[in-house]
Formats: structure tokens, sequence, C-alpha cells
């Protein structure tokens, strides 16, 4: 039996689901950080299914591997068993529900609208998720919004830098 | 034979050596210690204690495998499992060899060849903190958790500083595939002699993500008993201290790669035309070739017991100050000294990135009270 791309998206997908579904359905803060992990690593397991290996691969860097480092070490600092049941009053159980009924219909609309533009396959360019592609793409065409995402990056690192640093006299560990 | 079957030949025998190389490096490590120490080392299991590891492997099983009752028991079974894993699987781009030809199929010594590999290596690695977080957490210890949370903070600095000194090397190669690094190495033009600096720096960030002293400080045990792996008994532990030893030895391979021309080496094109160029004669080459890299490989992997027993260990105030205060900037500066060079079309303008710090270095340590002076700075002043 023959291994194809399909059916190996079937599986991705299915797992992909089931391990978003926890992030969300699990109790413990703790198997719920590490589902999302997973959740972004099938998802650079998806890209990399369709040839956008840069994609992929820095999506696992950046979101896997920095930033859930971050959230885990936040959770982990959390003393579970008191923070069980504080937040889940009323109020914030039907604000939770309308900001997801929210979204569904955001999501639904446009997903209603989207039309698939695909390309025939033989016009297919297999570079298409290359970092070449990228990077021409990046530096020529979209240069200028590039460089001001780069200057945002900046701002929001020399914000990060003051928020961050001990003033005089503050007790510092 | 089908191309596939070849491959998939391929990828286990690249996963056995690494396994067998991280079996064999426990007992080189007690031999070098041993030599440096003026002690034998082992020597009562095999001829010069060659059989301690499968010894030593058959003791870890047999051991009582412990599991904390206050401890979360699935992740505390998932913790060496991580840990393992992505030790494993970073390996998968680093190309041990040229091609092998096969009947009329040519086929490349590597798990996989993509146009990203130096990125999934780096991809992985940031995942392989998670082996150490989830099982420092999940054993419900202090000390543990405290082991867990410096070797996530550890690794995430020194990420930087690396991701940082590997882009002065892809400026050059102007690809992100290994192979392709090694190719543009060909000849005996070595990245090591055109980025000093950056071979430097990345050294030093492989030692702290492999968790090794001089930055142990995730098991320092004078401070926390035995860090993450403190509650880990029987053959979780032994996971956790192979799967170290397997990240050394591909860090070792990604060095050798990088910097020191992977299988290439001097003459290898005279050696292939001695050989011939029929399919005997160029795999019996990259058998040579994949000799050379390897050796390349355990002379890294000797150089990280070398310096084991050599330096002390760092203090954490000082580690993060080295990752954040030094390496940090030294990358940023080497990237742009050598788009200066790339600008200029010199390649070697790197060293006037060296020359550069060596002349700042010098004149701050002349410049500075006798009283306190020393290669490592003292405590910072409050």
């Amino acid at each position: 039996m023959p291994i194809t791309a399909d059916k190996i998206w079937y599986i991705l997908t299915a797992l992909t689901l089931i391990s978003a579904l926890a992030v969300i359905l699990v109790r413990n803060p703790m198997y719920s950080v590490l589902s999302l992990v997973l959740t972004f690593f099938l998802l650079s397991c998806h890209y990399f299914l369709l040839n956008a290996q840069f994609l992929g691969v820095v999506n696992m860097i950046v979101y896997a591997g920095a930033i859930m480092v971050l959230f885990l070490f936040v959770v982990m600092f959390l003393n579970l068993r008191e923070y069980r049941e504080e937040t889940k009053n009323n109020l914030t159980k039907i604000g939770a529900f309308v900001m997801g009924l929210a979204i569904l219909g955001a999501i639904i609309a446009s997903i209603r609208r989207l039309q698939y533009p695909m390309p025939p396959s033989e016009q297919f360019n297999i570079k298409t998720g290359y970092v070449e592609t990228l990077g021409d793409l990046l530096f020529r065409d979209y240069l200028l919004p590039f460089e001001l995402v780069t200057v945002l990056f900046f701002i929001a690192m020399v914000g990060a830098i003051i928020i961050g640093k001990r003033e005089k006299g503050e007790r510092h560990f | 034979m089908d191309i596939f079957w070849i491959k998939a030949i391929i990828v286990l025998v690249i996963f056995g050596l690494s396994l067998v190389v991280a079996m064999y490096s426990t007992w080189a490590e007690r031999k070098v210690a041993g030599y440096m120490q003026d002690r034998p080392g082992p020597n009562r299991a095999g001829w010069g204690g060659l059989l301690q590891p499968l010894a030593d492997a058959g003791k870890m099983f047999f051991k009582e495998d412990f599991i904390p009752a206050q401890a979360n028991k699935w992740l505390f079974i998932a913790g060496p499992c991580l840990a393992m894993l992505t030790a494993l699987l970073s390996s998968a781009v680093v190309p041990f060899g040229d091609t092998i030809i096969v009947g009329s199929d040519e086929v490349q010594v590597q798990g996989i060849e993509v146009n990203i590999g130096i990125l999934w290596v780096f991809g992985i690695v940031s995942l392989g903190v998670y082996g150490v977080m989830v099982g420092g957490w999940a054993s419900n210890n202090k000390f543990s958790l405290l082991g867990a949370i410096r070797a996530a903070s550890q690794n995430i600095s020194y990420e930087l500083a690396m991701g940082l000194s590997l882009i002065a090397i892809i400026m050059m190669t102007g690809s992100l595939s290994v192979r392709d690094i090694i190719n543009t190495q060909h000849g005996g033009s070595w990245n090591l002699l055109y980025q000093p600096l950056g071979f430097i720096i990345f050294l030093t960030c492989a030692f702290a993500e492999c968790n090794r002293t001089p930055f142990d400080l995730p098991e320092c045990e004078a401070e926390l008993i035995g860090g993450y792996h403190t509650e880990y008994s029987s053959m979780k532990l032994g996971f956790y201290l192979f799967a170290e030893y397997i990240n050394m030895f591909v860090s070792s391979c990604v060095v050798s790669a990088l910097y020191f021309g992977g299988f290439n080496y001097p003459f290898m094109d005279k050696v292939a035309e001695a050989l011939g160029t029929d399919a005997t004669g160029h795999n019996i080459a990259t058998a040579i070739g994949f000799g050379v890299f390897f050796a390349k490989a355990l002379f890294f992997v000797f150089f990280f017991m070398w310096v084991r027993w050599t330096l002390p260990r760092f203090r954490y105030d000082q580690l993060m100050n080295l990752g954040w205060k030094s390496l940090i900037p030294l990358a940023i500066l080497n990237i742009v000294v050598t788009g200066i060079g790339l600008m200029f079309e010199i390649r070697w303008f790197s060293w006037v990135a060296v020359i550069l710090i060596v002349g700042v270095a010098l004149v701050q340590a002349a410049l500075k009270p006798k009283a306190a002076r020393g290669i490592l700075e003292a405590a910072p002043v409050r």
C-alpha cells in the first residue's frame, strides 16, 4: 500500500484537530500549553506537506520553540492547585461564549466568500514556497512594508527593554 | 533496488550510528576524565572497559523505576521521551557524506536534503528544551523545577546568539542547505578561515545548548542537588543522560559541517581521480569522505569532554551576562563586518572584527585597576 500525500494529509489533519481541541478542552493548563505546542508542530508539518519549508520551520522556531516556552514558563510558576476555579464566574463565561460565537461567525462568513484560486497543476511552480522566492518577494516587491514591520518590531523591542529595566532603588532578586 | 529502500537504509544507519557514538561517548568521557585526573578510568568490563556502556545499560534497565507519588505520572514519563526524540530528530539534515551510486541511482548520504537544512536543526534544538522543562515540572520538586527553569532560560538566551552567528555563514554561502554550505567549502576554503568569530560564538552556544560544562547549570549539583533529573531513576535518567550525548554528537557534526568543510579534505579531488569515476571508485571516495567527516565530528566530541574536565562551571549571572551582553553584540558585529566584506568581495574581512575586539579587550584590560583584573568578570557592583 503506497503512502500518498493525501493520506498523510488526512492523518495529519485529524491529529491537528484533536490536539487543537485538547487545548481548550483539557482542565490542566499544563496539558493545554503542551497540546498547543503539539498543534503548532503539526501545523508546521502541514506547511512542509505544502512544500513551504521555510514557513514551516520558522513557525516551528518562533511559535513552538520560543513563544510557547515562555507560556510554559508562566504556567510552571503558577501554583495550579490554588488557581483552579477563580476566573470562572458567570460574566466571563458569557463573555467567552459571545466572543467565540462572533469569531465563529466571522470565520464562516469569510470561508463562504472565499474562492479557491487553484492554478492548473502544469503551471504550479515547485519553488513557490522556497526561501529564495520569499526573499525575492520581500526585498523587491514588498520592501517598504517589510522595512516598516521591522521598525515596528524594533519599537516593541525597545519597549520591552524599558519595561524590564530595573529602576534605581527598586528591589532586585 | 528501489531508491526508497536505499534511503531508508541510510536513515537507519545514521540513526544507529548516532546511538552507538552516544553510547561510547559515555565510555570515552570517563576515559578522558580518568586520563586527565591521572587514573585509569573504567577498565574492568572488557578490554580497556569497552563493554562498560553495555554493563551500564543493563544496570539502568534492571534498577527500580520509581515515580514519585505526587508527580504528574504521564508528563514524568513524557519528559525523557521528548528529550530523546528531539535529540535524534536533528541529525536528519546533516550530510554525512557525498553521494553513493547504486545501480543507476545516485543517492545522497543524508537523511533528507531540504533547502532550509540548517533552520531545521535550529528548530529542533529550540524544541529540545521541552523535554527538560516537562520532566522538571512533572517531578513536583522545587529543585527539579529550578533546574528546568534554568535550562529553559539558558537555552532561549543562547539560541539567539547561535542564530545570529549562523547568519554570517548563510550570508557567505547564500543558501540554508547544509549540503550547499559544505560544497562551497570545497578545496580547502573552510569557513573557519573566514569566520573565526562566528565559529567561537557558535561553539560556545553549542556548549550552552547541550548543557555541557562550563554551562551545565541546569544540573548544577552544588546548588540544585541534581537539577531537572533529581527525581529520575533507572532508564528514564539514562535517557536524559543519553540525550545529552546524542545532542553533543549532533552538534559536533553540525560544527564540523558548517566550519570545517564537512566531508571535504585536502587533495580529495586527486584521490577521487585516482579511484576512477565508475560506481565502485565513486563509492570508495564517498566512504573516505564519510570517514573524514566522522573523524572531525569525533574530534569535537572529544573537545566537549576536554573542556568539561578543564573548566569550572560559570555562575548563573555570569552565564546570562556572557550570553546577552557579550555574545549577541559580538555576533551582530560579526554580521555587519561580514556584510561589509561581502560588499567589497573580501572573504576574510571577518578577521577585522577579531582584531578589533582583541584590541579593545587589551586596551580595556590595561586601563582597569589592577585589583579588578581577571578573565572572568567579578560580581556586578551593586
